[in-house]
């Protein structure tokens, strides 16, 4: 028998968001989307129970969480980095800014640091293409951002 | 509605509104080539996402090539299925797919029925012009089902058929882009899944991404094995199959045949699953009087309507989706595991061996029965009942590795005592099949009259869901039929819902029952085999002297020397099993 552990009140959360969408399963994503604002990330075990609750198998669940790079399975760090690697900052040298970051920090982009305080990600065009290339830490956004400037913001936390 | 004029290859088809360029095509005989198109009439199985473009066609006054899987037809439309274009775009797409597939033709499962290997072979390829990259996925080797994805082509069909026809819901696209294939959630092995074994994916995959966990070394390795007696028993779908794999018409019967090859290949004794079927129906039979008549009078804790329990695929199903109805099922064993207790125990005795010198080899239609055999429950000290099954595909292939001409062989008989059965056997093989049998037993033993007349129509043909009221002189019996998952699902659904009753259900998990199972040869799509073998099994029922289970004198020697009564102590113990609740339970922390 497969068992899914997981804490009663965060059962509730997932529940309780599930019925916000009326447990319908065209809204899979919405629901992932409101999940990982809970969570920080999906574990499997959200998964699962998104699956029970909206009546579609866990592989349906598991295909769209794998399918878009905005869902991670893996828990975010306390500052989660993000590098955007749209065209503008692309072509501005965003690519050797994550370089430099990965170097930093040691770990690959999608990863997290052993102690949790860093993940890395990169995505594609936050929409200020005019402050290329633009890194965001959790909520905080640095533009035109220099590799040789990136040990000066990890240091900021 | 009227219907559609079109032109096709300068040929002009009149077609109903909503038919695909395709099917327009096969209507006057023009096959244009497909891969991930895959559609099972009357089985629900409809497998078209439009993703492989093999099938395009050039149709005037459009600017691109359409797949013609997906492109219904319209008035005055003109289309050309051979010009160079579509020739050489055919060509283009197919080199692209085999530039990412591992090019082990030679060595692989599937060599000589894979379906992207005659297509490039239709399509003449001789040289790929694409180079680069191969993708990597985990591989999984289930008691069942091996999985190399390496080989998929991402047409879906294993999606449909585990989804949309079974209902299992196992499989799904995952990742994306180069990374793409059809994996279990989060990448976890089958075994871990809520899986059936169905094998319903292995029998419609294109490729060898798919195939049956292969035991045939193990089988040559027992024949050769002087200290031990090798005992092979075959289920009755195989019989009715096997010959399409050696170039027989399908619906060919060839039991003889087939005995005649398990003798030469060296099998000390061929028997026959049939006969353990009877004495399913001896079992099953009586638990469903015992039943029905504690029901009718009155007793309100009798589980009723009885499910079938010989299909292990269904079983499966049961334990993972329907835990809270797992009292309800006969308790009776499959036929495969009944065989196994009985070599092991009646057979043995009079051979005076012990039983861990015998070897019991199955020959199913079936993947699931390969995982049923590996239950822990149908062992004995560590000794399972049966030790190892194939699939109807692996016998064929024993057999040509033996380099055994099959279709010269002469007819043989099956081996005594455990070769001998009756007609209702032989129709466990299909849909209706096994709950015919046991109306047959049930009836004479119900109403202590002969039965007038043994064919229940009725109870018969290919229709998913199907139910029948059968008259026990004077006492209606209520029977429900379904095959495919799926359908399973719905009638237990409506059962649970009170939108129907029954007193009895059968249950297989294929569509089509046994004949349509995950290990019989591949059908490629053609539903008419499926039709054509279930005829077989109806004509070997109908050609043999005896067609009621309960006449089987040796099943009738067999209770008198050793077993007692049915559902007593002795068969209880050897021919009865129980079920598991395997859902997947949401444990609060």
């Amino acid at each position: 028998m497969t068992e899914i552990k997981l804490s009663e009140c965060n059962v509730e959360k997932i529940k309780e968001l599930c019925k916000k969408f009326n447990n319908d399963s065209g809204e899979l994503i919405n629901v992932l989307h409101g999940a990982q604002e809970v969570f920080g990330y999906l574990p499997a075990e959200v998964q699962e129970l998104i699956a029970e609750e909206l009546k579609v198998s866990v592989a349906h669940v598991y295909g769209v969480v794998s399918f878009y790079s905005f869902f991670s399975m893996l828990p975010k760090g306390k500052f989660p980095i993000s590098i955007c690697m749209g065209t503008a900052c692309y072509v501005r040298g965003a690519e050797k800014v994550v370089d430099e970051f990965k170097q930093m920090l040691n770990i690959k982009v999608g990863d997290t640091t052993p102690d949790g305080k860093f993940s890395l990600s990169c995505l594609r065009c936050v929409g200020a293409c005019g402050l290329a290339p633009v890194v965001t830490i959790g909520d905080k956004v640095y533009g035109r951002v220099s590799a040789s400037e990136v040990k000066k913001i990890i240091a900021e936390y | 509605m009227e219907k559609i004029n079109i032109i096709i290859d300068d040929k002009q088809v009149a077609v109903e509104p909503g038919t695909t360029v395709l099917h327009a095509a096969r209507l006057i005989g023009i096959k244009i080539p497909t891969l991930c198109y895959m559609k099972l009439d009357d089985l629900n199985f409809e497998n078209k996402p439009g993703g492989c473009r093999i099938c395009v066609v050039e149709i005037e006054g459009r600017r691109n090539l359409a797949p013609a899987c997906k492109t219904e037809c319209t008035a005055g439309m003109k289309v050309k299925t051979n010009t160079i274009r579509v020739i050489n775009s055919r060509r283009t797409v197919l080199e692209l797919i085999l530039s990412n597939h591992p090019a082990e033709c030679l060595i692989c499962a599937k060599s000589g029925d894979c379906e992207l290997q005659s297509l490039a072979h239709k399509l003449g390829i001789r040289e790929i012009h694409y180079q680069g990259e191969k993708s990597k996925f985990k591989g999984d080797k289930s008691p069942s089902i091996i999985r190399e994805m390496e080989k998929c082509v991402m047409c879906r069909r294993c999606e449909t058929a585990c989804n949309e026809v079974q209902t299992v819901g196992v499989l799904s696209a995952i990742n994306r882009g180069f990374n793409s294939v059809v994996a279990p959630a989060f990448e976890m092995d089958f075994d871990k899944t809520t899986c059936t074994y169905c094998g319903q994916c292995v029998a419609v995959c294109p490729t060898g991404a798919l195939t049956e966990r292969d035991l045939t070394w193990r089988v040559i390795e027992a024949l050769v094995n002087p200290e031990k007696t090798v005992v092979v028993q075959t289920a009755p779908a195989v019989r009715a199959a096997l010959g399409e794999a050696f170039g027989m018409e399908p619906g060919t019967l060839v039991t003889g045949k087939m005995t005649a090859a398990l003798r030469k290949l060296g099998f000390n004794y061929v028997f026959d699953t049939d006969f353990a079927a009877d004495l399913t129906i001896m079992e099953e039979g009586t638990e469903i009087l015992d039943r029905l008549s504690k029901f009718l009078k009155g007793d309100k804790d009798v589980k009723l309507p009885i499910l079938t329990s010989c299909c292990p695929g269904w079983v499966n199903f049961l334990e993972h989706n329907f835990p809270e109805l797992k009292d309800v099922p006969s308790t009776a064993k499959s036929p495969q595991q009944m065989f196994g207790a009985i070599a092991k125990s009646y057979f043995a005795d009079k051979l005076g061996i012990k039983r861990e010198d015998m070897i019991v080899v199955s020959v199913m239609p079936c993947l699931a029965k390969k995982y049923e055999s590996m239950r822990p429950e149908f062992s004995v000290n560590g000794d399972p009942d049966v030790n190892i099954s194939i699939s109807t595909r692996e016998l064929a292939q024993l057999i040509r590795n033996a380099n055994i001409d099959f279709n010269s062989l002469p007819d043989e008989d099956f081996d005594s005592p455990l070769g001998a059965s009756t007609g209702a056997a032989v129709i466990f093989g299909t849909t209706g099949g096994v709950i015919e049998a046991a109306v047959r037993s049930a009836y004479e033993l119900f109403t202590k009259k002969q039965l007038p007349k043994l064919d229940f129509e009725e109870l018969r043909g290919l229709e998913g869901i199907r139910q029948a009221t059968i008259d026990f002189d004077g006492t209606p019996i209520n029977i429900g039929i379904a095959h495919g998952l799926g359908n399973a699902r719905k009638l237990l659904d409506d059962l649970k819902a009170g939108k129907c009753s029954f007193h009895a259900i059968e249950i297989m998990a294929c569509p089509g029952g046994c004949i349509g199972g995950g290990g019989q040869p591949y059908h490629h799509g053609n539903v008419e085999i499926l039709r054509k073998r279930q005829s077989a099994l109806y004509i070997e029922d109908k050609n043999k002297p005896l067609r009621k289970s309960h006449e089987n004198p040796f099943i009738v020697q067999l209770y008198d020397e050793f077993l007692g009564k049915p559902l007593e102590h002795k068969a209880h113990e050897l021919l009865h099993t129980h079920y598991f609740d395997k859902k997947k339970k949401i444990i609060i922390e």
